[in-house]
């Protein structure tokens, strides 16, 4: 085995190849995945249930084999190494904590099946519980704690093993709104601490791109787009990363017109909008193209008040639904035929000249924030 | 709607009509439940005049001392001690055979279908004509049948698929994870077993002892014809309903019966003994 430069680092993961299929190649969980996940890189994997994150996870994990490819985690090929060769640990989705035994017993399991002794597992049990602060239950079972301390179980049992890679499978699904976002500080406090890569899989979009230093969205077995959070935010890749992702609309239309960096597309009205494009795009006439504009980049004008100012794109449209969010409020279009159009509109704004349901008014935004899509 | 209503709801000062009703079947079936057993554990206390029916007849514990004293009652404590012998035997078989079972139906594999409808098969079919086969096999490849080789089989076949039935629910909610988890802690499969799976599925497993122990205990039809020429317990009894008309009889199923509750009484304590043990040890140290 040659060691790559590119991921030597000892919790380097990468993916070549990677094909799980299942009942003699009949389905397939995932489909030829290439992946990259530098040393100390909390990674999360974004998708619908049934997209093959799961799988993925557990096949870094070492609990399933890939029928084709490689995986390797610090420079070396692990496909058939069991999960302690690996130098990984799991955290399973619901903690999967052994209901039999306390948080102590719980934490020092790992150390326990390894022969080591009881004083000494229990002084590194110990340890652990004082970094995660769970000092004071380490008497109780599992079912006696709080959802967010049975989380700090499943890290501490984990982590207690050294692992140079975490693997996370959806960590905070099972947790109440108000704690989830409490417990994903503190993973990524933990994650800091420990200094190792995680990998965290997860369908909450909100999840992944708080925690990731990479973002993996996945679709059927494939990955879509793979990037930082920021990117995957800002410049999806298409319609289904740019709708997962959320905080986008979509609009669809025919190239009319092309005038160096500029182009017009013809929608579903028949008014032209105006798109910027830069040398990563080639555009051909009569070519159907998809833009995505952020929600927040929306601007609402009134048609009496004037002409749409130059530099922005518009598109007319009427007001089918008002909800006030507090800090904002959701301003819902009919610009599209399929999905909702929604502007974000600042709370104090709208409230200056509020507007109501069924009003047609420009939805306006800046042609240099609109993002052209690569994949229509 | 609304006369059905007010029919369930309790007006003041009573209960409905309907509550009375129920409460009169409940207390017939009650009656018709137990009444026949209390009589005849009343009945076994009677002195040396005792006869089989009311009234009673003195009070002591004549009967009881006449179980095991007198020959002409029958081989009460040879059959009472292979009863026991055989309960323990088969619970043992039950509980492992069972577990291992339950742990493969996890996971389906060639043939499981049918392995699993050939196992309940030998519930449908009638228990005393399953003996009669089993006793003829053995007589057809010339073996003795015996109350340890030839009833134990038959006692086996009622007590595995019930004890793989309890283990399937058992195990619905044993979660897989746990097994993953361990594995994934580094344990070997055995210490999975020993650590985790084991532990977990105790109280589902002394619920099959139990029900395994029980069977085997007052089990007849299917040892009428297995158990070769020394009667278990329950065949000794039926014997003795034939030749024996005194009270002895009554003190034989008292006796029985007793055995029965300690049985069931030990297993729920010891359950209750882990539990309360478990509850103290936390209480203790915290």
């Amino acid at each position: 085995m040659t060691m790559q430069t590119t991921s030597s680092g000892r919790g380097a993961i990468e993916l070549a190849g990677v094909v799980k299929s299942y009942d003699g190649g009949e389905t397939t969980a995932v489909d030829g995945i290439n992946l990259k996940i530098p040393d100390g890189a909390y990674c999360c994997v974004l998708g619908p249930s049934g997209c093959g994150k799961s799988t993925i996870l557990r096949m870094i994990a070492g609990h399933e084999d890939p029928t084709h490819g490689e995986i390797l985690i610090g420079g070396e090929n692990v496909v058939g190494l069991p999960p302690v060769k690996r130098r990984t640990a799991m955290m399973f989705q619901s903690y999967a904590l052994f209901p039999h035994l306390n948080v102590r017993d719980n934490i020092a399991y790992a150390l326990r099946v390894r022969g080591m002794s009881r004083s000494e597992r229990y002084r590194r049990a110990e340890e652990m519980m004082a970094t995660v602060q769970l000092g004071e239950f380490a008497e109780r079972l599992p079912g006696q704690l709080s959802g967010g301390q049975q989380q700090r179980v499943a890290l501490a049992r984990a982590a207690i093993t050294e692992p140079r890679v975490l693997l996370l499978d959806e960590p905070l699904s099972a947790l109440d709104e108000h704690l989830r976002i409490q417990m994903r500080t503190e993973l990524a406090t933990m994650q800091k601490n420990l200094g190792i890569t995680f990998v965290h899989v997860t369908h909450t979009q909100m999840e992944a791109i708080a925690l990731a230093d990479l973002v993996v969205v996945m679709e059927r077995g494939k990955i879509k787009q793979a990037g930082p959070a920021r990117e995957v935010y800002i410049a999806p890749r298409d319609r289904y990363v740019a709708e997962f992702m959320g905080g986008q609309n979509v609009l669809r239309g025919k190239v009319r017109t092309i005038n160096g960096v500029r182009a017009t597309m013809v929608g579903r009205g028949e008014e032209p909008i105006e798109v910027a494009f830069d040398g990563r795009h080639r555009l051909e006439k009569d070519e159907t193209i998809e833009i995505a504009v952020r929600r927040d980049d929306i601007e609402l004008l009134r048609p009496e008040k004037g002409k749409v100012p130059a530099g922005k794109a518009a598109v007319s449209s009427r007001i089918v639904g008002i909800e006030y969010q507090g800090n904002f409020v959701k301003v819902m279009l009919d610009a599209t035929d399929d999905v909702a159009f929604i502007a974000f509109v600042p709370e104090r704004r709208f409230f200056q000249d509020p507007m109501k349901v069924g009003e047609v008014v420009y939805a306006a935004w800046d042609v240099e924030h609109a993002h052209l899509m690569i994949e229509p | 709607m609304s006369r059905s209503a007010t029919a369930g709801t309790p007006r003041s000062g009573g209960r409905p009509w309907t509550f009375y009703v129920l409460l009169a079947v409940f207390i017939l079936y009650v009656i018709g439940l137990y009444a026949p057993m209390i009589s005849i554990y009343i009945l076994s206390f009677q002195d040396v005049r005792g006869g089989l029916v009311f009234p009673m007849k003195g009070l002591s514990l004549h009967w009881f001392v006449d179980l095991f004293t007198q020959v002409r009652t029958g081989d009460v404590k040879g059959s009472f001690d292979r009863s026991i012998r055989l309960a323990v035997l088969v619970t043992v078989l039950t509980v492992v055979i069972s577990f291992l079972a339950g742990m493969a139906f996890r996971r389906r594999y060639f043939g499981d279908t049918a392995v699993f409808y050939l196992m309940i098969g030998s519930l449908v079919v009638p228990g005393l004509v399953l003996g009669l086969g089993i006793g003829l096999t053995f007589n057809f490849l010339g073996m003795r049948p015996s109350w340890y080789t030839s009833a134990l089989g038959a006692q086996l076949s009622c007590t595995l698929p019930f004890g793989v039935l309890i283990m399937f629910a058992v195990m619905s909610r044993f979660n897989t994870a746990w097994e993953e988890a361990s594995r994934d802690l580094g344990a070997s499969p055995l210490q999975t077993v020993w650590l985790v799976i084991l532990p977990i599925l105790l109280p589902g497993l002394v619920a099959v002892a139990l029900f395994g122990f029980t069977l085997s205990y007052d089990e007849f039809a299917r040892t009428l014809q297995t158990a070769g020429t020394l009667n278990t317990l329950p065949l000794e009894i039926w014997s003795m309903t034939l030749n024996v008309t005194s009270p002895a009889l009554y003190a034989l199923g008292t006796v029985t019966t007793i055995v029965s509750f300690v049985t069931i009484g030990l297993a729920l304590g010891s359950i209750v003994m882990i539990q309360r043990r478990r509850a103290q040890r936390i209480k203790n140290e915290a």
